[in-house]
Protein backbone atom coordinates (compact mmCIF):
# COMPACT_ATOMS: atom_id res chain seq x y z
CA UNK A 1 0.00 0.00 0.00
CA UNK A 2 1.43 3.35 -1.00
CA UNK A 3 -0.11 6.77 -0.90
CA UNK A 4 2.60 8.44 -2.96
CA UNK A 5 1.86 6.48 -6.16
CA UNK A 6 0.84 8.28 -9.35
CA UNK A 7 -2.85 9.20 -9.41
CA UNK A 8 -4.98 6.36 -10.78
CA UNK A 9 -6.27 6.53 -14.31
CA UNK A 10 -9.93 7.44 -14.70
CA UNK A 11 -12.50 4.67 -14.23
CA UNK A 12 -14.16 3.44 -17.44
CA UNK A 13 -17.32 2.07 -15.85
CA UNK A 14 -19.80 3.06 -13.19
CA UNK A 15 -22.02 0.31 -11.81
CA UNK A 16 -25.07 1.96 -10.29
CA UNK A 17 -26.91 -0.43 -7.98
CA UNK A 18 -29.87 1.87 -7.70
CA UNK A 19 -31.95 -0.45 -5.52
CA UNK A 20 -31.83 -3.88 -3.93
CA UNK A 21 -35.57 -4.32 -4.39
CA UNK A 22 -36.40 -7.08 -6.86
CA UNK A 23 -39.53 -9.02 -7.80
CA UNK A 24 -37.41 -12.19 -8.05
CA UNK A 25 -35.64 -14.10 -5.29
CA UNK A 26 -32.93 -16.11 -7.07
CA UNK A 27 -30.87 -18.23 -4.72
CA UNK A 28 -27.67 -17.27 -6.59
CA UNK A 29 -28.17 -13.52 -6.23
CA UNK A 30 -24.87 -11.68 -5.92
CA UNK A 31 -26.37 -8.98 -3.69
CA UNK A 32 -25.15 -8.97 -0.10
CA UNK A 33 -27.07 -11.02 2.47
CA UNK A 34 -27.97 -7.81 4.22
CA UNK A 35 -30.10 -6.15 1.56
CA UNK A 36 -30.61 -2.39 1.64
CA UNK A 37 -34.13 -1.22 2.38
CA UNK A 38 -35.83 1.27 0.07
CA UNK A 39 -35.92 3.92 2.82
CA UNK A 40 -32.09 4.04 2.68
CA UNK A 41 -31.85 4.52 -1.09
CA UNK A 42 -30.27 7.60 -2.63
CA UNK A 43 -32.67 10.23 -3.95
CA UNK A 44 -33.10 11.07 -7.62
CA UNK A 45 -31.08 14.26 -7.14
CA UNK A 46 -28.24 12.32 -5.51
CA UNK A 47 -28.10 9.81 -8.36
CA UNK A 48 -28.16 12.61 -10.96
CA UNK A 49 -25.21 14.19 -9.18
CA UNK A 50 -23.36 10.85 -9.23
CA UNK A 51 -23.98 10.55 -12.97
CA UNK A 52 -22.70 14.08 -13.63
CA UNK A 53 -19.59 13.49 -11.53
CA UNK A 54 -18.92 10.17 -13.28
CA UNK A 55 -19.15 11.76 -16.73
CA UNK A 56 -16.80 14.55 -15.65
CA UNK A 57 -14.26 11.95 -14.42
CA UNK A 58 -14.19 10.21 -17.80
CA UNK A 59 -16.50 7.25 -17.11
CA UNK A 60 -17.70 5.74 -20.42
CA UNK A 61 -20.16 2.97 -19.53
CA UNK A 62 -22.96 3.41 -17.04
CA UNK A 63 -24.58 0.16 -15.91
CA UNK A 64 -27.94 0.46 -14.16
CA UNK A 65 -28.40 -2.58 -11.99
CA UNK A 66 -29.70 -3.69 -8.61
CA UNK A 67 -31.81 -5.48 -7.49
CA UNK A 68 -34.18 -4.58 -10.25
CA UNK A 69 -33.54 -1.06 -11.58
CA UNK A 70 -37.10 -0.81 -12.93
CA UNK A 71 -38.31 -0.92 -9.32
CA UNK A 72 -37.34 2.77 -9.25
CA UNK A 73 -39.75 5.10 -11.01
CA UNK A 74 -37.03 7.66 -11.71
CA UNK A 75 -34.92 5.28 -13.82
CA UNK A 76 -35.75 7.04 -17.09
CA UNK A 77 -34.79 10.40 -15.56
CA UNK A 78 -31.37 8.97 -14.75
CA UNK A 79 -30.96 7.34 -18.17
CA UNK A 80 -31.85 10.60 -19.87
CA UNK A 81 -29.27 12.57 -17.89
CA UNK A 82 -26.61 9.96 -18.64
CA UNK A 83 -27.44 9.95 -22.35
CA UNK A 84 -27.33 13.76 -22.43
CA UNK A 85 -23.79 13.51 -21.02
CA UNK A 86 -22.77 11.04 -23.75
CA UNK A 87 -22.43 8.10 -21.36
CA UNK A 88 -23.15 4.65 -22.79
CA UNK A 89 -26.20 3.46 -20.89
CA UNK A 90 -26.81 -0.20 -20.13
CA UNK A 91 -29.82 -1.56 -18.26
CA UNK A 92 -29.36 -4.89 -16.47
CA UNK A 93 -32.88 -6.12 -15.79
CA UNK A 94 -35.03 -9.13 -14.97
CA UNK A 95 -37.56 -7.70 -17.41
CA UNK A 96 -40.66 -8.69 -15.48
CA UNK A 97 -41.67 -5.03 -15.07
CA UNK A 98 -40.67 -4.02 -18.60
CA UNK A 99 -44.12 -3.24 -19.97
CA UNK A 100 -44.88 -1.02 -22.99
CA UNK A 101 -44.82 2.14 -20.89
CA UNK A 102 -41.44 1.35 -19.32
CA UNK A 103 -39.97 0.38 -22.70
CA UNK A 104 -41.26 3.59 -24.33
CA UNK A 105 -39.76 5.65 -21.53
CA UNK A 106 -36.36 4.00 -21.84
CA UNK A 107 -36.21 4.45 -25.60
CA UNK A 108 -37.22 8.10 -25.32
CA UNK A 109 -34.57 8.59 -22.65
CA UNK A 110 -31.87 7.18 -24.95
CA UNK A 111 -31.03 3.75 -23.55
CA UNK A 112 -28.14 2.17 -25.51
CA UNK A 113 -28.40 -1.50 -24.57
CA UNK A 114 -30.44 -3.87 -22.40
CA UNK A 115 -29.21 -7.04 -20.72
CA UNK A 116 -32.18 -9.25 -19.90
CA UNK A 117 -31.77 -12.14 -17.47
CA UNK A 118 -33.40 -15.55 -17.76
CA UNK A 119 -33.30 -18.20 -15.06
CA UNK A 120 -33.79 -21.19 -17.37
CA UNK A 121 -35.09 -22.17 -20.81
CA UNK A 122 -37.85 -24.27 -19.27
CA UNK A 123 -40.69 -21.94 -18.17
CA UNK A 124 -41.78 -23.91 -15.09
CA UNK A 125 -38.25 -24.38 -13.79
CA UNK A 126 -37.44 -20.73 -14.53
CA UNK A 127 -40.40 -19.58 -12.44
CA UNK A 128 -39.34 -21.79 -9.55
CA UNK A 129 -35.76 -20.50 -9.72
CA UNK A 130 -36.88 -16.85 -9.81
CA UNK A 131 -39.62 -17.40 -7.27
CA UNK A 132 -42.26 -15.64 -9.40
CA UNK A 133 -45.12 -17.45 -11.12
CA UNK A 134 -45.47 -16.18 -14.68
CA UNK A 135 -42.10 -14.44 -14.51
CA UNK A 136 -40.63 -16.32 -17.46
CA UNK A 137 -43.57 -15.41 -19.72
CA UNK A 138 -43.12 -11.74 -18.80
CA UNK A 139 -39.43 -11.98 -19.68
CA UNK A 140 -40.29 -13.39 -23.10
CA UNK A 141 -42.67 -10.46 -23.65
CA UNK A 142 -39.92 -8.07 -22.53
CA UNK A 143 -37.47 -9.60 -25.03
CA UNK A 144 -39.97 -9.05 -27.84
CA UNK A 145 -40.49 -5.43 -26.78
CA UNK A 146 -36.75 -4.74 -26.69
CA UNK A 147 -36.16 -6.22 -30.14
CA UNK A 148 -39.24 -4.46 -31.57
CA UNK A 149 -37.89 -1.16 -30.22
CA UNK A 150 -34.61 -1.85 -32.06
CA UNK A 151 -32.56 -1.71 -28.86
CA UNK A 152 -29.65 -4.20 -28.86
CA UNK A 153 -30.44 -7.11 -26.58
CA UNK A 154 -28.16 -9.34 -24.54
CA UNK A 155 -29.70 -12.44 -23.01
CA UNK A 156 -28.04 -13.36 -19.74
CA UNK A 157 -28.23 -16.85 -18.30
CA UNK A 158 -26.65 -17.51 -14.93
CA UNK A 159 -25.88 -21.22 -14.99
CA UNK A 160 -25.36 -23.68 -12.17
CA UNK A 161 -25.81 -27.32 -11.37
CA UNK A 162 -29.60 -27.18 -11.46
CA UNK A 163 -30.03 -25.58 -14.90
CA UNK A 164 -26.80 -25.96 -16.86
CA UNK A 165 -27.90 -29.22 -18.46
CA UNK A 166 -30.39 -27.13 -20.49
CA UNK A 167 -27.73 -24.81 -21.90
CA UNK A 168 -28.43 -25.84 -25.51
CA UNK A 169 -32.09 -24.85 -25.05
CA UNK A 170 -30.99 -21.53 -23.53
CA UNK A 171 -28.79 -20.80 -26.55
CA UNK A 172 -31.65 -21.73 -28.88
CA UNK A 173 -33.98 -19.39 -26.99
CA UNK A 174 -31.53 -16.52 -27.35
CA UNK A 175 -31.29 -17.06 -31.10
CA UNK A 176 -35.05 -17.37 -31.45
CA UNK A 177 -35.65 -14.12 -29.51
CA UNK A 178 -33.23 -12.14 -31.71
CA UNK A 179 -30.50 -11.43 -29.18
CA UNK A 180 -27.38 -9.70 -30.49
CA UNK A 181 -25.36 -11.14 -27.65
CA UNK A 182 -25.63 -13.97 -25.15
CA UNK A 183 -23.88 -14.09 -21.84
CA UNK A 184 -23.50 -17.50 -20.22
CA UNK A 185 -22.26 -16.83 -16.71
CA UNK A 186 -21.44 -19.54 -14.25
CA UNK A 187 -22.42 -18.49 -10.74
CA UNK A 188 -19.73 -16.59 -8.87
CA UNK A 189 -19.82 -17.37 -5.19
CA UNK A 190 -20.63 -14.20 -3.25
CA UNK A 191 -23.61 -13.17 -1.17
CA UNK A 192 -26.58 -15.46 -1.58
CA UNK A 193 -24.72 -17.66 -4.05
CA UNK A 194 -22.05 -18.45 -1.48
CA UNK A 195 -24.72 -19.34 1.05
CA UNK A 196 -26.17 -21.80 -1.49
CA UNK A 197 -22.88 -22.98 -2.94
CA UNK A 198 -23.30 -26.68 -2.22
CA UNK A 199 -26.51 -26.74 -4.25
CA UNK A 200 -25.16 -24.64 -7.13
CA UNK A 201 -21.62 -25.79 -7.97
CA UNK A 202 -21.70 -27.77 -11.23
CA UNK A 203 -19.88 -31.05 -11.64
CA UNK A 204 -16.76 -31.16 -13.79
CA UNK A 205 -18.68 -33.10 -16.43
CA UNK A 206 -21.37 -30.40 -16.49
CA UNK A 207 -18.74 -27.69 -16.80
CA UNK A 208 -17.05 -29.46 -19.71
CA UNK A 209 -20.36 -29.97 -21.54
CA UNK A 210 -21.25 -26.29 -21.04
CA UNK A 211 -17.89 -25.09 -22.30
CA UNK A 212 -18.27 -27.32 -25.36
CA UNK A 213 -21.75 -25.92 -26.10
CA UNK A 214 -20.51 -22.34 -25.81
CA UNK A 215 -17.61 -22.99 -28.19
CA UNK A 216 -19.93 -24.64 -30.70
CA UNK A 217 -22.38 -21.71 -30.55
CA UNK A 218 -19.55 -19.24 -31.10
CA UNK A 219 -18.48 -21.11 -34.22
CA UNK A 220 -22.06 -21.48 -35.47
CA UNK A 221 -22.94 -17.82 -34.91
CA UNK A 222 -19.63 -16.20 -35.88
CA UNK A 223 -20.30 -12.71 -37.16
CA UNK A 224 -23.93 -12.86 -36.07
CA UNK A 225 -24.37 -13.33 -32.31
CA UNK A 226 -21.64 -12.65 -29.77
CA UNK A 227 -21.32 -15.24 -26.99
CA UNK A 228 -19.58 -14.23 -23.78
CA UNK A 229 -18.72 -16.86 -21.22
CA UNK A 230 -17.93 -16.42 -17.53
CA UNK A 231 -16.28 -19.60 -16.29
CA UNK A 232 -16.56 -20.89 -12.73
CA UNK A 233 -13.28 -20.09 -11.03
CA UNK A 234 -13.64 -23.02 -8.63
CA UNK A 235 -12.47 -25.20 -11.53
CA UNK A 236 -9.71 -22.87 -12.69
CA UNK A 237 -6.03 -23.14 -11.86
CA UNK A 238 -5.43 -19.38 -11.91
CA UNK A 239 -7.80 -16.85 -10.30
CA UNK A 240 -9.71 -14.19 -12.24
CA UNK A 241 -8.37 -10.63 -12.33
CA UNK A 242 -11.49 -9.55 -10.49
CA UNK A 243 -13.09 -6.32 -11.81
CA UNK A 244 -10.00 -5.88 -13.99
CA UNK A 245 -8.22 -4.85 -10.79
CA UNK A 246 -9.26 -3.23 -7.53
CA UNK A 247 -9.89 0.48 -8.11
CA UNK A 248 -8.54 0.25 -11.63
CA UNK A 249 -11.47 0.27 -14.06
CA UNK A 250 -14.80 0.42 -12.25
CA UNK A 251 -16.70 2.08 -9.45
CA UNK A 252 -19.72 0.42 -7.84
CA UNK A 253 -22.23 2.48 -5.90
CA UNK A 254 -24.59 0.77 -3.49
CA UNK A 255 -28.28 1.74 -3.21
CA UNK A 256 -27.50 3.88 -0.15
CA UNK A 257 -24.51 5.61 -1.76
CA UNK A 258 -21.50 3.65 -0.51
CA UNK A 259 -18.71 3.91 -3.08
CA UNK A 260 -17.14 0.49 -3.61
CA UNK A 261 -14.47 -1.11 -5.80
CA UNK A 262 -16.97 -3.93 -6.51
CA UNK A 263 -20.43 -5.02 -5.47
CA UNK A 264 -19.18 -7.50 -2.87
CA UNK A 265 -16.62 -5.25 -1.19
CA UNK A 266 -19.07 -4.04 1.41
CA UNK A 267 -18.78 -7.46 3.06
CA UNK A 268 -15.10 -6.85 3.88
CA UNK A 269 -14.36 -5.99 7.50
CA UNK A 270 -11.81 -3.34 8.39
CA UNK A 271 -12.84 -0.99 5.62
CA UNK A 272 -14.57 2.36 5.72
CA UNK A 273 -16.30 2.87 2.41
CA UNK A 274 -17.02 6.54 1.85
CA UNK A 275 -20.48 7.71 0.90
CA UNK A 276 -21.35 9.82 -2.09
CA UNK A 277 -23.37 11.87 0.40
CA UNK A 278 -20.18 13.04 2.13
CA UNK A 279 -17.48 13.29 -0.53
CA UNK A 280 -17.04 13.74 -4.26
CA UNK A 281 -16.71 10.66 -6.42
CA UNK A 282 -13.36 11.88 -7.78
CA UNK A 283 -11.90 12.38 -4.32
CA UNK A 284 -13.02 8.93 -3.19
CA UNK A 285 -11.58 7.32 -6.32
CA UNK A 286 -8.25 9.11 -6.05
CA UNK A 287 -7.64 9.56 -2.33
CA UNK A 288 -9.64 7.07 -0.28
CA UNK A 289 -7.82 4.43 1.71
CA UNK A 290 -10.42 1.86 0.67
CA UNK A 291 -9.68 2.27 -3.05
CA UNK A 292 -5.92 2.57 -2.51
CA UNK A 293 -5.47 -0.48 -0.30
CA UNK A 294 -5.50 -3.18 -2.99
CA UNK A 295 -4.84 -1.01 -6.03
CA UNK A 296 -1.96 -2.31 -8.16
CA UNK A 297 0.15 -5.21 -6.86
CA UNK A 298 2.29 -3.72 -4.08
CA UNK A 299 -0.04 -5.15 -1.41
CA UNK A 300 0.28 -8.73 -2.71
CA UNK A 301 1.46 -11.44 -0.30
CA UNK A 302 3.39 -14.58 -1.19
CA UNK A 303 3.02 -16.71 -3.23
CA UNK A 304 1.68 -13.87 -5.46
CA UNK A 305 4.50 -11.41 -4.82
CA UNK A 306 7.13 -13.51 -6.55
CA UNK A 307 4.74 -15.08 -9.07
CA UNK A 308 5.07 -14.60 -12.83
CA UNK A 309 1.24 -14.45 -13.14
CA UNK A 310 0.77 -11.54 -10.74
CA UNK A 311 0.40 -8.85 -13.41
CA UNK A 312 -2.17 -11.00 -15.22
CA UNK A 313 -4.46 -11.99 -12.36
CA UNK A 314 -3.53 -9.38 -9.72
CA UNK A 315 -3.80 -12.01 -7.00
CA UNK A 316 -7.44 -12.75 -7.82
CA UNK A 317 -10.49 -11.58 -5.94
CA UNK A 318 -10.19 -9.86 -2.54
CA UNK A 319 -13.77 -10.61 -1.58
CA UNK A 320 -13.36 -14.28 -2.40
CA UNK A 321 -10.14 -14.40 -0.37
CA UNK A 322 -12.02 -12.96 2.60
CA UNK A 323 -15.14 -15.09 2.14
CA UNK A 324 -13.11 -18.30 2.11
CA UNK A 325 -10.15 -17.56 4.41
CA UNK A 326 -11.35 -14.68 6.58
CA UNK A 327 -8.47 -12.49 5.34
CA UNK A 328 -9.00 -10.20 2.34
CA UNK A 329 -5.26 -9.74 1.76
CA UNK A 330 -4.48 -13.41 1.10
CA UNK A 331 -4.04 -15.02 -2.30
CA UNK A 332 -7.41 -15.94 -3.83
CA UNK A 333 -7.86 -19.63 -2.87
CA UNK A 334 -9.07 -20.48 -6.39
CA UNK A 335 -5.40 -20.25 -7.44
CA UNK A 336 -3.79 -23.69 -7.45
CA UNK A 337 -0.67 -22.05 -5.95
CA UNK A 338 -2.59 -20.69 -2.96
CA UNK A 339 -1.84 -22.35 0.40
CA UNK A 340 -5.63 -22.29 0.94
CA UNK A 341 -6.49 -24.08 -2.30
CA UNK A 342 -7.72 -27.12 -0.37
CA UNK A 343 -10.80 -25.03 0.55
CA UNK A 344 -11.81 -25.16 -3.11
CA UNK A 345 -11.30 -28.91 -3.41
CA UNK A 346 -13.31 -29.38 -0.23
CA UNK A 347 -16.17 -27.23 -1.56
CA UNK A 348 -16.27 -29.31 -4.73
CA UNK A 349 -16.42 -32.51 -2.71
CA UNK A 350 -19.13 -31.07 -0.46
CA UNK A 351 -21.17 -30.10 -3.53
CA UNK A 352 -21.21 -33.71 -4.74
CA UNK A 353 -23.75 -34.46 -2.01
CA UNK A 354 -25.75 -31.32 -2.85
CA UNK A 355 -27.49 -28.90 -0.56
CA UNK A 356 -30.69 -26.99 -0.11
CA UNK A 357 -31.43 -23.73 -1.92
CA UNK A 358 -32.31 -20.75 0.25
CA UNK A 359 -33.94 -17.97 -1.83
CA UNK A 360 -32.87 -14.39 -1.17
CA UNK A 361 -35.11 -12.19 0.93
CA UNK A 362 -34.85 -8.79 2.52
CA UNK A 363 -34.26 -8.77 6.25
CA UNK A 364 -32.76 -12.28 6.43
CA UNK A 365 -29.44 -11.14 8.01
CA UNK A 366 -27.91 -14.55 7.65
CA UNK A 367 -24.27 -15.40 7.96
CA UNK A 368 -22.62 -17.26 5.08
CA UNK A 369 -20.68 -19.34 7.56
CA UNK A 370 -23.66 -21.66 8.10
CA UNK B 1 -13.14 -14.87 -47.25
CA UNK B 2 -14.67 -11.45 -47.00
CA UNK B 3 -15.33 -9.75 -50.34
CA UNK B 4 -14.10 -6.24 -51.06
CA UNK B 5 -17.62 -5.41 -52.24
CA UNK B 6 -18.91 -5.83 -48.68
CA UNK B 7 -20.04 -2.67 -46.92
CA UNK B 8 -18.97 -2.53 -43.27
CA UNK B 9 -21.38 -0.91 -40.83
CA UNK B 10 -21.27 -0.33 -37.09
CA UNK B 11 -23.84 -2.55 -35.44
CA UNK B 12 -26.65 -1.21 -33.35
CA UNK B 13 -25.43 -0.32 -29.90
CA UNK B 14 -21.86 0.37 -31.05
CA UNK B 15 -20.33 3.83 -30.87
CA UNK B 16 -16.97 4.88 -32.30
CA UNK B 17 -15.93 8.24 -30.97
CA UNK B 18 -13.09 10.37 -29.70
CA UNK B 19 -12.85 10.45 -25.93
CA UNK B 20 -11.75 13.91 -24.86
CA UNK B 21 -10.85 12.87 -21.33
CA UNK B 22 -8.30 10.28 -22.55
CA UNK B 23 -7.44 11.98 -25.85
CA UNK B 24 -8.03 8.68 -27.61
CA UNK B 25 -10.41 7.02 -30.05
CA UNK B 26 -12.64 4.42 -28.44
CA UNK B 27 -15.26 1.89 -29.49
CA UNK B 28 -18.11 1.46 -27.04
CA UNK B 29 -20.13 -1.72 -27.43
CA UNK B 30 -22.53 -3.57 -25.15
CA UNK B 31 -20.52 -4.16 -21.95
CA UNK B 32 -17.27 -3.89 -23.91
CA UNK B 33 -14.70 -1.22 -24.59
CA UNK B 34 -12.15 -1.38 -27.39
CA UNK B 35 -9.14 0.87 -27.77
CA UNK B 36 -8.26 0.99 -31.48
CA UNK B 37 -4.82 2.24 -32.45
CA UNK B 38 -3.00 3.35 -35.58
CA UNK B 39 -4.34 1.75 -38.74
CA UNK B 40 -7.50 0.52 -36.99
CA UNK B 41 -8.54 4.12 -36.26
CA UNK B 42 -8.00 5.11 -39.91
CA UNK B 43 -10.12 2.17 -41.07
CA UNK B 44 -12.93 2.82 -38.57
CA UNK B 45 -13.07 6.51 -39.52
CA UNK B 46 -14.03 5.35 -43.01
CA UNK B 47 -16.78 2.96 -41.89
CA UNK B 48 -19.96 4.88 -42.74
CA UNK B 49 -22.37 2.23 -44.04
CA UNK B 50 -21.86 3.56 -47.57
CA UNK B 51 -18.26 2.84 -48.56
CA UNK B 52 -17.30 -0.70 -49.55
CA UNK B 53 -14.15 -2.35 -48.24
CA UNK B 54 -12.65 -1.83 -51.71
CA UNK B 55 -13.26 1.93 -51.57
CA UNK B 56 -11.79 2.11 -48.06
CA UNK B 57 -8.69 0.20 -49.22
CA UNK B 58 -8.25 2.49 -52.26
CA UNK B 59 -8.47 5.54 -50.03
CA UNK B 60 -5.98 4.24 -47.46
CA UNK B 61 -3.52 3.06 -50.12
CA UNK B 62 -3.61 6.53 -51.61
CA UNK B 63 -3.40 8.50 -48.35
CA UNK B 64 -0.58 6.38 -46.90
CA UNK B 65 1.11 5.68 -50.25
CA UNK B 66 1.34 1.99 -49.41
CA UNK B 67 0.98 -1.10 -51.65
CA UNK B 68 -2.73 -1.79 -52.17
CA UNK B 69 -2.40 -5.56 -51.54
CA UNK B 70 -0.78 -4.98 -48.19
CA UNK B 71 -3.49 -2.52 -47.11
CA UNK B 72 -6.27 -4.81 -48.38
CA UNK B 73 -4.97 -7.70 -46.28
CA UNK B 74 -4.85 -5.54 -43.14
CA UNK B 75 -8.29 -4.02 -43.68
CA UNK B 76 -10.04 -7.32 -44.35
CA UNK B 77 -8.35 -9.04 -41.40
CA UNK B 78 -9.26 -6.24 -39.04
CA UNK B 79 -12.87 -5.96 -40.19
CA UNK B 80 -13.31 -9.74 -40.01
CA UNK B 81 -12.05 -9.62 -36.44
CA UNK B 82 -14.39 -6.75 -35.51
CA UNK B 83 -17.26 -8.59 -37.18
CA UNK B 84 -16.59 -11.62 -34.97
CA UNK B 85 -16.50 -9.33 -31.92
CA UNK B 86 -19.88 -7.83 -32.79
CA UNK B 87 -18.55 -4.33 -33.53
CA UNK B 88 -19.28 -4.15 -37.26
CA UNK B 89 -21.36 -6.17 -39.68
CA UNK B 90 -20.18 -6.99 -43.20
Amino acid sequence: MTTSAAPPQAPVALIAEITHRCPLSCAYCSNPLELERSSNELSTAEWLSVIEQAAAMGVLHLHFTGGEPLARRDLTTMVRRAADLNLYTNLITSGVQLDDRAMGGLVAAGIDHIQLSFQDADPARADVAGGLTGGHARKLAAAHRIVAADVPLTLNFVVHRQNVDRLEAMLALAEQLGAARVEIAHVQYYGWALLNRAALLPSRAQLEAATFSVRAARARWAGRIVVDYVSPDYYATRPKACMGGWGRRAINISPSGAVLPCHAAQTLPGFTFESIKDQSLAKIWTDSESFSRFRGVAWAPEPCRSCEHLEADLGGCRCQAFALTGDSSRTDPTCALSPDHHLISEALVEAETGGQLRPRRIGARRSPAA
Amino acid sequence: MTDEAAIPRFRRGVRFRFDDSRSAWIVLAPEKLFNPEGTAIEILKRVDGVRTIGVIVDDLASVFQAPRDLIAGDVVAMLDDLNAKGVVSL
